[in-house]
């Protein structure tokens, strides 16, 4: 703070708080008027999938392991629960994936294989292998934090996409694009 | 019926507010002119009004009128009547409805009983709250209307957001919104003040009273808030630095400092363009914070009604009154002389300090919650947590606590060090031997430098009691003291939560005993509970403290069913030297139940200062108001007899 001067002209660093707020409200217009973009992108991307090895979760179903999963095709990696509504909402979104040539593979989390059958048999089953991860373990290494999600894994076992919650009828388009792209 | 009545109630008080705003510019011109002499009980009116229009939201929810939109969006009858009745504004519109309420409230308050300043100013002063409260008025009206009809009436209402439905609710956002509005009647004294170049000590008594009493709320708010979250979210955490929380932080921080100025300025009339400043800057801080919670444009667990066109409206609202505040500002205040002056070693340096170091650590949330959005325009995603916000903070509250020992212990204008040097002994000692004996074990800095620094504070902010007689003490000092000493406890829960707190995850058959710091838990049973809009399964546990006699907890999984939604309902036990926190997790495949349980010593502490800062905020404001009124009444005794002589 400066000693005061008796003569009343502007000063020029009265303006400062005036040109700092301008800037302020400029920064939340942005914030407002960006692309509603509010996807958490998982700090996996890019990254290989753990070592990881499930035993089978599902009777008549191969278990899942890191080698299955960079065995250099792309891949989609569902992680769901038969206890879990989402993911048999999820299901004939899954199935139309599988039918564009999608490979699907599932993590069931806290499951057990009559609960499992269950599921399948009232839902469908669009997944090649599914593998048992009792604790979540695997769920949480490869940083998913909630059931169902899903992620496209390319052919070397790397993380390219994660898609967290269901996928719903107007998202499969995207998601066969990003497991194309993950193939190429 | 009822909710036409509150439409029109509110329509009127806008154009009332429309011409309470003329009325105080054409004051600024010809102060005879008859609408200027209006401008008080226009001010009185306009606040009767919307009281009518807020009673009527409030009847409408009680009675769950489905005709109404936002009853039938937020309300159900089966709720309980508390929550029915406090839903009205657990939800956007009405709480911006509570907000205009509470600020055409406080405007006709003014106007009622302000008599000390000059009448140009108390004018002016009305005229800018008219102003800010149109913008509100407006964005009711036109972008978030809390009487829309709905027709056909719909059967059943959607329920209330489950977390809210809790007793912290009836109380915490009123609080707050009383906090962050009273700040509007500061901004518009400050406005006011400007624009009629009536910056004096009078003007800061007059304004005085309006931040003491905002700046109470605004700590209550804050510390129920933190409160609230701490036993409702069942994280045992009970400040996230979340935005919504920094929201209401920033504010106080700016109140805080506008509070410690203001004080210099009514004493010393010193801190004059200063205090003018910070009194513009907490309002727009209010206003930041409501923006940071309604835009949505930063992702917070309060997330609730986010709306981008609402973010826009209140923007705009945010540019034109701060921008037109900080235009007079800069037009004005090369008038403002700075006033008196003043030696580095005295109360206003310390003062000064406080305001310094107040800013730095508002500059620092403020920065912290932006963060997020400046680093998108440059294409990085990041989130900031505790890791930066509590080194950045400390860096500015820790010397700001230390000179909190020294600050009123000295003189107006003139002191030494060396006069107060002798009284400070003993609370150096406490802190040292502390920091000694606390750095024994395995803690981390800034708790260890929190536990040093609170056993000193402890016994400092209590010195300015030592050789007073304590019969004539003034209130406003009483309340200093309490509010300090209320600081340096909350330091002490804060530092001890983070330095001594265990935390047990188990997963644990009914039957079973956990052992957990000095505490004994026992797992009994597991029950179904009904609830009036919930089910629950409460698990019943006895925890004896040291083998004491076993105290019953119950902490519970709650399904709401209207809206469907669960939530955890902690259960606390409470002792003198801390809180036990259980809370009842998801059951595993093997019939095991999942308990987290803390035991936080001295975490109580936290709350129980956070309550005294608010209680020594509220005697200094009995004390104020007490001796304002005598002025009063003094100066209506001279008037009388000057009539009567006069015939």
């Amino acid at each position: 703070m400066t000693a005061a001067t008796p003569q009343a002209t502007a000063r020029w660093h009265l303006w400062l708080p005036l040109v700092l707020f301008g800037a302020f409200v400029v920064l939340l217009l942005y914030g407002l008027l960006r692309p509603a973009d509010r996807d958490i992108k998982s700090a996996m991307i890019g990254k290989p999938l753990p070592q990881f090895a499930l035993r089978p979760a599902a009777e008549g179903l191969p278990g899942l392991s890191f080698a299955d999963m960079a065995d250099g095709k792309p891949k989609l990696l569902n992680i769901f629960a038969s206890w879990c509504v989402p993911c048999a909402a999820e299901a004939p979104q899954l199935a139309q994936l599988r039918a564009s040539g999608v490979e699907v593979v599932g993590v069931a989390i806290r499951d057990k294989p009559d609960d499992l059958k269950r599921f399948l048999t009232r839902n469908g089953n669009p997944y090649s292998r599914i593998g048992a991860d009792d604790a979540s373990a695997i769920q949480f290494e490869i940083g998913s934090s909630g059931v169902p999600e899903s992620f496209v894994i390319d052919g070397k076992g790397i993380i390219r996409y994660q898609h967290i919650g269901d996928i719903r009828a107007d998202q499969v388009a995207t998601i066969v694009t990003k497991v194309r792209e993950a193939g190429q | 019926m009822i909710a036409t009545l509150g439409l029109a109630a509110l329509w009127l008080a806008a154009a009332l507010a429309a011409l309470q705003l003329l009325g105080g510019f054409l004051a600024l011109r010809s102060p005879e002119n008859p609408l200027a002499m209006a401008v008080r009980p226009i001010a009185v009116v306009q606040g009767g009004l919307v009281a009518v229009a807020m009673i009527c939201l409030v009847v409408v929810f009680c009675q769950t009128d489905l005709s109404v939109l936002l009853v039938a969006m937020n309300s159900h009858s089966a709720k309980p009547l508390l929550y029915k009745f406090a839903g009205a504004w657990g939800n956007h519109e009405g709480s911006m409805l509570l907000w205009v309420t509470i600020m055409a409230m406080a405007g006709g308050f003014v106007a009622l009983v302000e008599r000390r300043l000059p009448e140009p100013t108390i004018l002016a002063t009305l005229a800018a709250q008219a102003f800010v409260s149109l913008g509100f008025y407006a964005f009711l009206l036109f972008a978030s209307n809390p009487f829309t009809r709905l027709d056909p009436v719909p059967v059943e209402g959607q329920g209330l957001n489950p977390l809210l439905q809790d007793p912290g609710l009836a109380f915490h956002p009123p609080t707050l919104y009383i906090g962050y509005v009273g700040l509007s009647i500061a901004f518009s004294f400050a406005v006011g003040a400007l624009l009629t170049r009536a910056v004096s000590p009078t003007f800061a008594r007059a304004m005085r009273p309006w931040v003491l009493g905002a700046w109470i709320f605004l700590t209550l708010g804050i510390t129920f808030g933190s409160y609230w979250a701490y036993y409702e979210l069942g994280w045992g955490g009970w400040w996230f630095w979340d935005p919504v929380e920094n929201a209401s932080l920033m504010p106080w921080l700016a109140a805080t400092a506008l509070l410690h100025s203001v004080s210099v300025l009514a004493a010393r009339n010193a801190l004059r363009a200063w205090t003018v400043m910070l009194g513009v800057v907490a309002f727009s801080m209010s206003m930041v914070g409501t923006f940071l919670v309604r835009s949505g444009i930063l992702i917070s667990v309060h997330a609730f009604a986010v709306d981008p066109t609402r973010g826009q409206f209140i923007l705009a609202l945010l540019a034109i009154n701060i921008g037109a505040a900080l235009t007079i500002f800069a037009l004005r205040a090369a008038t403002v002389t700075e006033g008196e002056r003043f030696a580095l070693t005295s109360r206003e340096g310390a003062l000064v300090f406080n305001n310094v170091m107040l800013t730095g650590a508002l500059g620092i949330v403020l920065i912290g919650t932006l963060y997020p959005l400046v680093a998108e325009t440059m294409g990085a995603q990041v989130s900031v947590g505790p890791p930066y916000f509590n080194p950045a903070t400390a860096i500015f509250v820790l010397p700001m606590l230390v000179v909190l020992a020294i600050g009123p212990l000295l003189r107006w204008r003139r002191d030494s060090m060396g006069r107060i040097g002798k009284l400070l002994l003993a609370p150096l000692a406490l802190g040292v031997v502390a920091l000694g004996l606390f750095a024994l074990q395995p803690i981390h800095l800034l708790p260890l430098l929190g536990l040093g620094l609170a056993a000193a504070l402890v016994v400092a902010t209590l010195i300015p009691l030592w050789g007073r007689n304590l019969r004539t003490l003034k209130l406003p000092t009483w309340g200093m003291v309490m509010a300090h000493f209320g600081v340096a406890l909350a330091l002490a829960g804060m530092a001890s939560d983070s330095a001594f707190t265990s935390e047990k995850l188990v997963a644990a058959n009914v039957g079973d005993k956990v052992e957990l710091g000095p505490w004994s838990i026992t797992f009994d049973r597991v029950e179904p509970v009904p609830g009036p809009n919930w089910t629950a399964l409460e698990a019943t546990l006895h925890a004896s403290y040291a083998g004491g006699e076993p105290i019953e907890l119950k902490p519970q999984a709650r399904a709401f069913w209207s809206p469907p939604q669960p939530t955890t309902e902690s259960a606390l036990a409470t002792r003198w030297n801390g809180q036990l926190y259980t809370v009842l997790g998801e059951q595993a495949e093997d019939g095991r139940w999942q308990l987290r349980l803390w035991w936080k010593p001295f975490v109580t502490l936290i709350w129980l200062g956070g309550m005294l800062v608010a209680l020594g905020g509220f005697l200094a404001l009995l004390g104020r108001v007490a001796s304002d009124l005598r002025r009063l009444v003094a100066i209506d005794k001279i008037a009388y007899r000057r009539t009567r002589q006069g015939r």
